[in-house]
């Protein structure tokens, strides 16, 4: 056999395991660990000398405290309300069929992509003391004045609920996908009864999908910062507090505080992640069919079911039309009436003609883009490191690593690079990103880097191994393997990460507002802005823009999803 | 000189030996088998053939070249994996195509060679399809078709067959042997199905617990295993334990039955017996088609009266239990008309069919 074995040309050296090595290393550094020790060193100063003074000073201001309970009670809450939304409709549309349920489904899981800042200005233009709802029950029964506040406890609840239950309504979804149907069928043939069955097969089989989005829902809940901000009232929370200090200039508290937030949260991550180790259930063979889903039959539950359905899915798209019937109404025409008396389109043409408007929002497309683009070549060195091979220590800390920008909450993401990157040290040299345009770009790399690294991470593992193999058996190199067989194979699943990280920068508030530059600002400030100043239009016009593109994105990101499979 | 040869390779995954000091050589245009239970080491040998896994010692030589750490891709061999591997986002075509583009081959020269790929594993017209719209039988065509694309120096199969259903696999199995010889290539071939490797293989190495027990051609395994777990693992071996009788080292040597007491009279070697002791237990092997059952004894050696225990018909041949005072056997006849459970009959033990085993220890 003449000819057979594949010619050596000049070929590109594979990536070295060490360069890999080294830029993960080097980006965790800079990254990750070394703000989150500025913070802690910064808590742990007073006027550049070791102290505990920071802490006494916060255990003695007895608001500090009852802010950090706040916050945990808030999540605590959050989380029971979200569960007992979105785990019952989870099962409705995963077991039955109705009419419609379709629609319903996709639509269940719409506020997952809506911008907390949106969400929340579409909330006040909706149930807000002047809102829609509140007017029209103040003319029909005659009140003087508006019949409820959107304030305090209340109200955050509400609004965490309507904005976080998917957590639980798509992960329950998932899980009961997951679900053999032959193991609640053997257990019905054993003689149990459909409540039995519930408790006693499906649901702890949900467990770990329960636990995920329990661990989801409280980090949100823990991280939330608009909805405090413009609707908590009294209620206190970390993120708020943390803020306000800063804003004030009493950077101890807040690098304080800033420690406090981000311990409950890494402890809720432990706390959570020890629970769900210990309630894995792997089936002993997953050869079962999934349970399909059962027509219901009888005529009166249909329609329930139905105009539940429908009822919800209202619900759920309210704030959304609230928000676009907002946006068409002239800046400062809108004052008593129940809706907006009158409808232009002089909104959105500002938006384009203004140059500012635009800046804004090219600069919100930039900066997510960037952070998106960097997040998807940085997953490509972490998962090539770390997904193949055997497992070892160091790329369980590696991977642990990379998850601690996801466990803290914006706010501490923002506050600990503004910390480490404010002026020159010996570890960075003269390198200052505070005050530049690149501090937000880094801010959201560093926040939705996890996500992405999850996504490419998920799609290696899928991978069947032999393909590669046989790739290089058939003579394709390193970078002929990856271009040809790796890289369509996870792109995907890698693309699709990239862009709910795109979508999600496209919006970002928590940490933006404690950083963002004149040169930089983003799409959330505009709308913070223009609320303040009560044009209401075009904070409503600026947020239906920002939905517009989002949903674009998501649209892009399904079709992605689905060709993959 | 050998086209393949292995030198005492061995590879541990972790605390277990995988493959433990195993030298194979394999001829050229020969179809080699490795044949073994399931975790004998005979896929890692393999792998460590294709370049898929560096040894921990030993080498690899091929063509008079040491290959033991060249990487795969530059081996030039074909593989067919168990799950045939296709890549699932290029078709038919692409799929064949792959190997000969990793060796930048011209435009019609790849489509050349793809077509005439395809053409020998009868999967013509089919190039444009997507794997998966395929059914097994004929993704597994397209993973040989895109093996022997690249005309291999070296075929190598993994178990390739073990996902088709019976039908299929042998013939399957007929034509890939054909296609291996008409293209005058070398294979080498891993299964745990004894039946598959004898059908397929010119030479077979048996593998048990990371070890080559035996090497040789499907027949001389079937008829001389040279130890007691070549013996059992290719199938139904009667296997007497018996004891050495005579102390002179003639070439027939009396032995007697633990079981039953019988005295049976065997060939064995003069190099067989200097290992043996007088009144130290071994084994004796025979296979179950060699014993003959009648209704009357005769003027042979070594025949013993047995009571049938059961009859077990399968198709053309049947399985017959016997229990001679205490002595089980089993017989393999043709006909069974005559006999039933119970009844008495004499079943005669050719000596030149039975074999002498070194009984390992621990065995």
């Amino acid at each position: 056999m003449k000819n057979s074995n594949p010619k050596r040309r000049f070929a590109l050296p594979r990536p070295s395991k060490f360069v890999l090595l080294a830029i993960v290393a080097l980006v965790l550094l800079y990254g990750v660990l070394y703000p989150n020790a500025r913070v802690f060193i910064g808590a742990l100063q007073v006027n550049g000398s070791w102290s505990v003074a920071n802490f006494v000073a916060m255990l003695s201001h007895r608001t500090v405290l009852e802010s950090a309970l706040t916050s945990v009670a808030v999540s605590v809450l959050t989380v029971m309300l979200c569960a007992l939304v979105g785990v019952p409709l989870a099962f409705l549309f995963e077991r039955y069929t109705f009419p419609g349920r379709r629609i319903f489904a996709t639509v269940a899981a719409l506020p997952l992509v809506l911008p907390p800042l949106v969400g929340t200005v579409a909330f006040i233009f909706l149930c807000g003391e002047s809102g829609i709802l509140a007017r029209a029950v103040q003319h029909i029964f005659h009140l003087s004045k508006a019949p409820w506040s959107l304030r305090g406890w209340g109200a955050l609840l509400l609004f965490h609920t309507y904005t976080m239950y998917p957590f639980f309504y798509v992960l329950t979804g998932a899980g009961l996908q997951r679900i053999d149907a032959g193991l609640s069928e053997a257990a019905r043939s054993l003689g149990a009864s459909r409540l039995r069955v519930l408790f006693r097969v499906t649901l702890p089989q949900l467990t770990p999908s329960l636990i995920a989005a329990a661990l989801l829902t409280f980090m949100t809940s823990m991280a939330s910062f608009s909805a405090p901000l413009l609707f908590g009232g009294n209620v206190r929370v970390l993120t708020l507090d943390i803020f306000s200090a800063r804003q004030r200039g009493d950077a101890g508290i807040a690098l304080t505080e800033t420690v406090l937030l981000a311990l409950i949260s890494l402890a809720a991550l432990v706390f959570f992640q020890r629970y769900e180790g210990t309630r894995r259930f792997v089936a002993a063979a997953m050869k079962g069919a999934t349970r399909r889903r059962a027509p219901l039959k009888s005529g009166r539950a249909r329609m329930l079911a139905a105009v539940c359905g429908i009822i919800f899915s209202v619900a759920l798209a309210l704030p959304i039309i609230t928000l676009v019937l907002v946006s068409f109404s002239g800046d400062g025409t809108w004052t008593t009436q129940t809706l907006p008396p009158s409808y232009t389109v002089s909104n959105f043409s500002r938006l384009a003609a203004d140059a500012d408007a635009r800046s804004v929002f090219f600069n919100s497309f930039l900066m997510a883009g960037i952070a998106a683009m960097a997040a998807l070549l940085w997953s490509f060195c972490v998962t090539a490191l770390t997904a193949t091979g055997k497992p070892k220590r160091w790329k369980r800390l590696v991977n642990l690593l990379v998850l601690i920008p996801w466990a803290l909450p914006g706010t501490v993401v923002a506050l600990s690079i503004a910390e480490a990157y404010g002026q020159t040290n010996a570890l960075t040299g003269s390198f200052i990103l505070v005050g530049t345009f690149w501090i937000l770009p880094v801010v959201y790399f560093l926040r939705f880097m996890p996500l992405v690294v999850r996504a490419v991470q998920a799609s290696v593992e899928q991978l069947d191994r032999a393909l590669e193999e046989a790739a290089s058996v058939l003579g394709a190199n390193w970078w002929r393997r990856f271009w040809r067989v790796r890289l369509p194979l996870i792109a995907p699943g890698a693309l699709a990460g990239a862009l709910l990280a795109f979508v999600i920068g496209l919006g970002e508030y928590v940490a933006s507002v404690l950083v963002f530059t004149p040169g930089n600002r983003p799409v959330s400030i505009a709308i913070a802005s223009a609320m303040r100043d009560f044009n209401l239009g075009t904070a409503a016009a600026y947020g239906v823009v920002l939905i517009g593109m989002i949903a674009m994105a998501m649209i892009v990101a399904g079709r992605l999803e689905r060709s993959g499979q | 000189m050998p086209l393949l040869s292995l030198h005492s390779l061995s590879k541990s995954f972790g605390a277990t030996a995988a493959v433990a000091d195993v030298s194979i050589a394999v001829e050229h245009g020969e179809f080699f088998g490795l044949l073994g239970a399931s975790g004998c080491g005979k896929t890692t040998t393999l792998r460590v053939i294709a370049g898929l896994e560096i040894p921990d010692s030993g080498t690899v030589e091929f063509d008079d070249r040491d290959v033991t750490n060249l990487p795969a891709e530059r081996r030039g061999f074909g593989m067919v994996f168990q799950n045939y591997a296709l890549f699932p986002h290029l078709n038919v075509f692409q799929n064949v195509a792959f190997g000969l583009q990793a060796r930048k081959m011209a435009r019609a020269a790849v489509r050349e060679r793809v077509m005439r790929a395809l053409e020998l594993v009868q999967l013509d017209g089919l190039d444009r399809r997507r794997v998966d719209e395929l059914s097994g039988g004929q993704q597994q065509r397209v993973a040989i078709a895109r093996a022997i694309a690249i005309e291999p120096a070296l075929l190598l199969f993994d178990e390739p067959l073990s996902n088709l259903d019976v039908a299929l696999r042998e013939e399957t199995r007929r034509e890939l042997r054909a296609l291996v010889k008409r293209l005058n290539l070398t294979a080498i071939y891993v299964t745990h199905d004894q039946e598959e490797a004898f059908a397929l293989c010119d030479r077979i190495a048996v593998m048990s617990q990371g070890r080559v027990l035996q090497v040789g051609a499907p027949r001389e395994l079937y008829e001389h295993p040279a130890n007691v777990a070549v013996a059992k693992f290719l199938g139904s071996n009667n296997l007497i334990r018996a004891m050495r009788l005579t102390s002179s080292n003639d070439a027939v040597t009396k032995f007697k039955t633990l079981k039953g007491g019988h005295t049976l009279v065997v060939p064995a070697t003069h190099e067989q017996l200097m290992h043996l002791p007088v009144n130290k237990p071994c084994l004796l092997s025979i296979r179950p088609e060699a014993l003959v059952v009648s209704s009357s004894a005769g003027q042979d050696e070594n025949q013993l009266t047995a009571r049938i225990e059961s009859i077990e018909f399968s198709g053309a041949t049947t399985t017959v239990s016997l229990n001679a005072s205490g002595l089980k056997l089993e017989a393999l006849v043709l006909k069974a008309d005559e006999f039933e459970v119970s009844d008495e009959f004499v079943v005669t033990l050719p000596a030149g069919q039975i074999r002498l085993l070194p009984e390992d220890s621990g065995q």
